[in-house]
C-alpha cells in the first residue's frame, strides 16, 4: 500500500516517541484551544500526534488535503491483506473527484487515525460509509470555498482531479491545494453511526449528500491493489520487518500446546537458568508466569527460548481431548437460550411427508497465520509504543494500558501487516507480552511468536455440535425446522493468555476482555435466525445449549465465525429434505426460497457450473474414484436478522473421492457473492478465490487436535492444511447492486463451500458424512457403514 | 561465539559474524537487512523463507549459515538479475516474468508467502520451462498460502511461462484478463 509510513522505520528511538513531524494531520486543535474563529483553509497546526480517537463529527478526523493538491484518509480500518484500504481509496477518490493515485492512507495509528475496527469485513461497508460521508462533507466545504473564490455559484461549478472549475471554464478555476491545501476543514457534521452493525438514520438533516451512484467512475471498478506490486517485489514492510535503534530480539517461553481454558493456566514451579549459559548475552524476562528471553542476535533468543529449561505446574487432565469433545457438549450442564421459536414444529413435523433427523459435527478450528503474530514495543517510564497486527488498535492499547501501568492516553498502538490472521489470532497476545518485556528491560522489543506458540494458543474458532430436525411437505415445501446447537457461553470470548499469565486474570475490558461482549443475546460465537431465514418455514425453533468455557480451549471470532459449521448442518439437513422429497437440490431451494438476491446467488453459481437439474446421489458409480457435486449457501450471521447489512452467498462445488483410500479432492469451486455495492469487484473476486480454498481446507483438512490435558496440533504436520497440489480451480462470481448498501465480502463464500463439499460428498457416495473435516479415516468409516443414509442420525 | 561467514548473496560478496550453525534466515533478514526471505515456521515445513542456492530451492529456515559458504545465494531481491543472467538477457528486467505476472493476476492477498511461492516457482521455470499443470502441482505443493491464492498463482506461473516462451518478458496485461482463474 502507498502509505507514507517508511520513515518511521529509521527514526531514532526518542526521536519515534516525540516526533511532530511524521505525519502531517490537518487538525485544528490549537486553533480551537486557544478560541480563534473556526475558518476553513486556516493554516494547519503541525501536531505532535494526540491521543485518540478523534472527534468522529469533525472533516479533519477523516481526510487532509495537501499543497500537492493530494489528500490523505485517516481511516481506521487496516489492510488484512483482502484489498480494503484500496477500496476506501476508491471511495474518497470518488466522491472528492480526484484521481485514486490523489489519495493516500497512511499507517493505522490510535494517535492519528479514526476509531474503527476492520472485522466481520466490514472494513468496506462501515469503513467505506464512514469514509463516503466525511468525503461528501469535504467536498461541499471545498465547492463552498471555490464558490467564493471563482464567485460563481456551487451549481455550476465542475470538478477534475481536485481542480475546481466553473463550467469548463479552464481560466476560471482553483484547485483544491489553493482553497484548502494542508489547512483544516473546521467543519462539523454527524458522521453515520452503527448499532450492531446495522447504519442508523442520522438526525441532521443538513449533511452532505454523496454523488450519486449512477454517476460512480471509479467506484465498482476494478482498480489494481497497489499493495499487491511491493509484496510481489519483496518491497513491502511487514511487522515483522519493523526495527528500532537499540531493539532486541525476544521469544516467549510456553508449555507446548494450551490446556483447559480457565482450569490449567501455566504455572512456574522454577527456572533453571543454567540451562542457557551456553548462549551468550541472553537475559530471562519474567514477569509473574509471564517468561520469556532478551537477546541483541535473533538467533539466541530462539535456541535460547528452545533450551531455557522451564519447570510448568502440570495441566490437569480437564480436557474431554477431540474425539471425547461432542459427548462432552452433550452431558454439559447448560444455560440455554432460545434464539427463535415461532409456530409449532412438534405439530408440523406429525404431520410432515418426510421428516429428517440428525446431528453435526464442527471442529475447533485455527486461524493458522501464515506468519506467527509478531509485535515490537518501545516501552519508556512514562510512554509506550506498540506497532503489531491488532484488527482493532483502540482495544488493544485498553488491554495493554492496565499491564504497564499507564492510563490508556499514554500508550500509542500503530498497525503493521503481518500475514492473514482471519480474526483473533495471537495478535494481542504478542502486544501484551512485548509491551511487558520492553517495560522490564527498559529497551524495544521485538517479540516474534514461534509457529507452536500461534498454532498451540491461538484463540480457535470455536467447535459446535448441532441436532437439526426438519420436515416437508409432499409438495417439498419445508414444514417445520428446529435446530440445537451446543456453543460456547460468552459473547466474545477470547481469553488474553498474556493477561491472565502477568496479572492473574483475564483483563475487564479491552480486547481478550471478559467485558468485551459480542452483539446479541447469544453473541457472536452462537447459532441466529440470521444464518437460516433465507428458507421460509412456518414452524421454526433455534435453540443455544450454551456449555461453559472452562474445560474446554480459548477461543475467538474465526472468519465466518460459526458460520462453517452451521451451514455445514442446515445445508446438509437441506439437502437429505430435498432428497427425501425426490427434488433437485437447486429446485428444492427454489421451492422454499423467494428472496431475489438469494435466488440470484443461486443462480450465478449454478449457471457458471452449468448446473443440470438430478436428484442428489441418483447416479452413485461403482468405481474405485467417484465424482460428485454440491450446491451450499452461505452468509454471515447478524445480531439483527436481515438487517441491511447481508452478503449473500452460493457455491457449487465438484469433488471426487477415492473410495480406497478415503481422500477427497474439490476439483473446481463455483462461487457467486452479492455483497451489495462491490466497490471493487476485481477485490471481491480475489476474496471469493481465497474463501473457495480456505472453505475446501476447513472441510477436508483443519482439526486442533488435544489430548486430555493440552493441545497436540502445533505445527503444520500435526496441523493440517489444505496444499498447492489439492487445491480446487476457482470460479468468482461477483453480483453487482450497484444501488444497494455495501456489506462484508470477506466471509460468506467460505461457509457455503464447506456445506457444498457435505452435499457434493452424499451425491458422489449415497452415504452422508455429517462430521468434518472430511479425512480419509471419517470416510472409509463412513463408507464402510450403514447408518449414514439420509433420515438416520450419524 | 561469532564466526565469520564470506557469503554470495545476489552476487554480491557479504561477510557477517554469526553464531556457528546459524540459520541463513536470521543473517539475511537481520545482517543484511533484507525483506524477502521471511520466517514461517523455522521448521522448513511452509516455505516462507526460500530462497535459490546455486538455482535450487532452499528453506533457509532451516540451513546453517555454514551450508551456503562457497555458494550463491539469490534472494527475491537478486531474482531479476539472477534470472538475466541465466537466461542470458541485457539489461536485466526490473521483475522476473513470475513476478510481472503475479501483478498482472492480482494474486497475493496477504503476501506473506509470496517470497516462497516466486522463488519456487521461479526454480520450477528455469528447470522445466513449461510445465504442466501436474507439475506445476508437484513442485508448489511444499509452499502454504493460508489466503487460498492457490489457483492465482497456478495461473501466475502459466501466464509467465507463456511469457518466458514468447522472449523471456512477460506481457504487460490489464487486471481484467486475470478474472477467471
Amino acid at each position: 500500500m502507498s502509505e507514507r509510513n517508511d520513515d518511521r522505520l529509521v527514526l531514532g528511538r526518542r526521536d519515534f516517541l516525540k516526533t511532530t513531524g511524521v505525519v502531517v494531520v490537518a487538525f485544528s486543535i490549537a486553533a480551537k484551544v486557544r478560541g480563534q474563529a473556526r475558518v476553513a483553509g486556516a493554516p494547519a497546526v503541525q501536531r505532535r500526534p494526540v491521543s485518540g480517537p478523534p472527534d468522529p463529527n469533525e472533516v479533519d478526523s477523516y481526510i487532509a488535503i495537501h499543497a500537492d493538491n493530494t489528500a490523505t484518509i485517516y481511516s481506521g480500518y487496516v489492510e488484512l491483506g483482502q484489498g480494503g484500504p484500496t477500496a476506501l481509496r476508491q471511495i474518497a477518490a470518488e466522491e472528492l473527484d480526484l484521481d485514486f493515485e490523489q489519495v493516500k492512507t497512511v499507517t493505522v495509528d490510535t494517535h492519528v487515525s479514526t476509531d474503527g475496527s476492520t472485522l466481520a469485513g466490514w472494513g468496506g461497508a462501515i469503513g467505506g460509509t464512514k469514509t463516503r460521508a466525511a468525503a461528501a462533507e469535504a467536498r461541499r466545504v471545498l465547492l463552498e470555498l471555490a464558490s467564493q473564490r471563482l464567485d460563481a455559484a456551487v451549481s455550476e461549478l465542475t470538478v477534475a482531479n481536485g481542480v475546481v472549475s466553473v463550467g469548463r471554464d479552464t481560466r476560471r478555476s482553483v484547485t483544491y491545494a489553493d482553497l484548502v491545501g494542508d489547512g483544516s476543514f473546521n467543519r462539523k457534521f454527524e458522521q453515520v453511526s452503527y448499532n450492531g452493525g446495522i447504519e442508523l438514520p442520522r438526525k441532521n438533516p443538513d449533511n452532505a449528500i454523496p454523488k450519486r451512484r449512477d454517476d460512480y467512475r471509479l467506484v465498482g471498478t476494478r482498480v489494481p491493489r497497489p499493495d499487491i506490486s511491493e509484496k510481489v517485489r519483496g518491497t513491502y514492510r511487514y511487522v515483522q520487518h519493523v526495527r528500532l535503534p537499540g531493539m532486541l530480539h525476544g521469544r516467549v517461553v510456553l508449555p507446548r500446546g494450551q490446556g483447559a481454558h480457565a482450569i490449567s493456566h501455566p504455572t512456574i514451579v522454577a527456572i533453571d537458568e543454567s540451562s542457557i549459559k551456553d548462549i551468550p548475552g541472553v537475559r530471562i524476562v519474567r514477569r509473574k508466569n509471564l517468561v520469556g528471553v532478551v537477546a541483541e542476535r535473533e538467533w539466541d533468543a530462539v535456541r535460547a527460548a528452545r533450551q531455557l529449561k522451564v519447570s510448568w505446574a502440570p495441566f490437569a487432565a480437564a480436557l474431554p481431548g477431540h474425539e471425547g469433545l461432542f459427548d462432552s457438549f452433550r452431558s454439559a450442564k447448560t444455560n440455554d437460550l432460545i434464539d427463535t421459536d415461532t409456530g409449532d414444529v412438534d405439530a408440523a413435523l406429525g404431520r410432515a411427508a418426510h421428516v429428517i433427523s440428525s446431528t453435526y459435527r464442527g471442529p475447533y478450528q485455527s486461524h493458522g497465520t501464515m506468519a506467527p503474530n509478531c509485535a515490537v514495543a518501545d516501552v519508556t517510564t512514562d510512554a509506550a509504543l506498540i506497532m503489531c497486527s491488532s484488527q482493532a488498535i483502540f482495544l488493544t492499547r485498553i488491554g495493554v494500558a492496565p499491564l504497564l501501568g499507564f492510563p490508556v492516553e499514554k500508550v500509542r498502538v500503530q498497525y503493521y501487516a503481518g500475514s492473514n490472521t482471519f480474526g483473533a489470532s495471537c495478535y494481542t497476545e504478542v502486544a501484551n507480552a512485548a509491551a511487558v518485556m520492553s517495560q522490564e528491560v527498559g529497551r524495544p522489543v521485538r517479540l516474534q511468536l514461534s509457529r507452536e506458540d500461534e498454532l498451540g494458543w491461538d484463540n480457535y474458532g470455536p467447535a459446535l455440535l448441532s441436532d437439526l430436525r426438519a420436515g416437508v411437505d409432499a409438495n417439498g415445501k419445508i414444514v417445520a425446522l428446529e435446530y440445537r446447537a451446543w456453543v460456547h457461553e460468552g459473547g466474545f470470548f477470547i481469553a488474553d493468555t498474556v493477561s491472565q499469565l502477568v496479572l492473574g486474570s483475564p483483563p475487564a475490558a479491552g480486547f481478550g476482555g471478559a467485558g468485551v461482549a459480542g452483539p446479541g443475546g447469544g453473541g457472536l460465537l452462537s447459532v441466529h435466525l440470521s444464518q437460516m431465514d433465507m428458507y421460509e418455514v412456518p414452524n421454526r425453533r433455534i435453540v443455544n445449549h450454551r456449555v461453559a468455557g472452562a474445560g474446554y480451549l480459548k477461543t475467538g471470532p474465526l472468519r465466518a465465525p460459526m458460520d462453517p459449521s452451521t451451514f455445514f448442518a442446515l445445508e446438509g439437513v437441506m439437502d437429505d429434505l430435498a432428497h427425501a422429497a425426490k427434488l433437485d437440490p437447486y429446485e428444492f431451494r427454489k421451492r422454499n426460497i423467494s428472496h431475489t438476491r438469494w435466488l440470484g446467488v443461486l443462480k450465478a453459481a449454478t449457471d457458471a457450473a452449468k448446473w443440470t437439474p438430478r436428484i442428489a446421489a441418483s447416479k452413485v458409480s461403482s468405481d474405485k474414484v467417484v465424482t460428485g457435486r454440491g450446491i451450499g449457501l452461505g452468509t454471515h450471521h447478524l445480531p439483527q436478522n436481515q438487517g441491511s447489512r447481508v452478503t449473500y452467498a452460493a457455491a457449487v462445488v465438484d469433488i471426487e473421492v477415492n473410495k480406497d483410500t478415503g481422500v477427497v479432492v474439490a476439483k473446481h469451486v463455483y462461487g457467486a457473492m452479492d455483497c451489495g455495492l462491490a466497490i471493487n469487484p476485481a477485490v471481491v473476486e480475489s476474496q471469493i478465490v481465497g474463501m473457495s480454498v480456505h472453505g475446501t481446507s476447513l472441510a477436508l483438512r483443519e482439526e486442533v487436535q488435544f489430548n486430555e490435558t493440552n493441545v497436540t496440533s502445533i505445527d503444520w504436520s500435526s496441523y493440517q492444511t489444505l496444499r498447492f497440489g489439492d487445491h480446487p480451480a476457482v470460479t468468482p462470481i461477483v453480483v453487482q447492486h450497484l444501488h444497494e448498501p455495501s456489506s462484508g465480502a470477506g466471509e460468506e463464500v467460505l461457509p457455503a463451500v464447506v456445506a457444498a463439499i457435505g452435499n457434493a460428498f452424499f451425491d458422489a457416495t449415497g452415504v452422508r458424512l455429517r462430521q468434518y473435516p472430511l479425512t480419509p479415516s471419517r470416510v472409509l468409516a463412513a463408507l464402510g457403514s450403514t447408518a449414514n443414509v439420509p433420515g438416520r442420525p450419524a | 561465539m561469532a564466526d565469520e561467514f564470506k557469503l554470495e548473496v545476489n552476487a554480491e560478496a557479504r561477510t557477517v559474524a554469526a553464531a556457528a550453525n546459524t540459520p541463513l534466515l536470521y543473517v539475511l533478514m537481520n545482517d543484511l537487512g533484507l525483506l524477502g526471505p521471511r520466517f514461517g515456521c523455522g521448521l522448513g515445513q511452509c516455505g516462507a523463507c526460500s530462497v535459490l542456492v546455486d538455482g535450487v530451492e532452499m528453506r533457509s529456515c532451516i540451513t546453517p549459515t555454514s551450508a551456503v559458504v562457497g555458494k550463491s545465494v539469490t534472494t527475491l531481491e537478486g531474482l531479476p538479475a539472477y534470472y538475466a543472467t541465466r537466461m542470458k538477457i541485457s539489461p536485466a528486467p526490473e521483475l522476473h516474468p513470475l513476478q510481472e505476472a503475479m501483478i498482472a493476476e492480482q494474486a497475493a492477498q496477504c503476501g506473506y508467502c509470496y517470497n516462497g511461492q516466486i522463488i519456487k516457482g521461479a526454480e520450477l521455470l528455469f528447470r522445466t520451462p513449461k510445465p504442466s499443470e501436474a507439475e506445476i502441482r508437484s513442485a508448489m505443493n511444499g509452499h502454504i498460502c493460508r489466503c487460498g491464492t492457490y489457483p492465482r498463482i497456478m495461473a501466475a506461473i502459466q501466464r509467465a511461462a507463456q511469457a518466458i516462451a514468447a522472449n523471456g518478458t512477460a506481457a504487460s496485461s490489464e487486471t481484467e484478463q486475470a478474472v477467471n482463474v
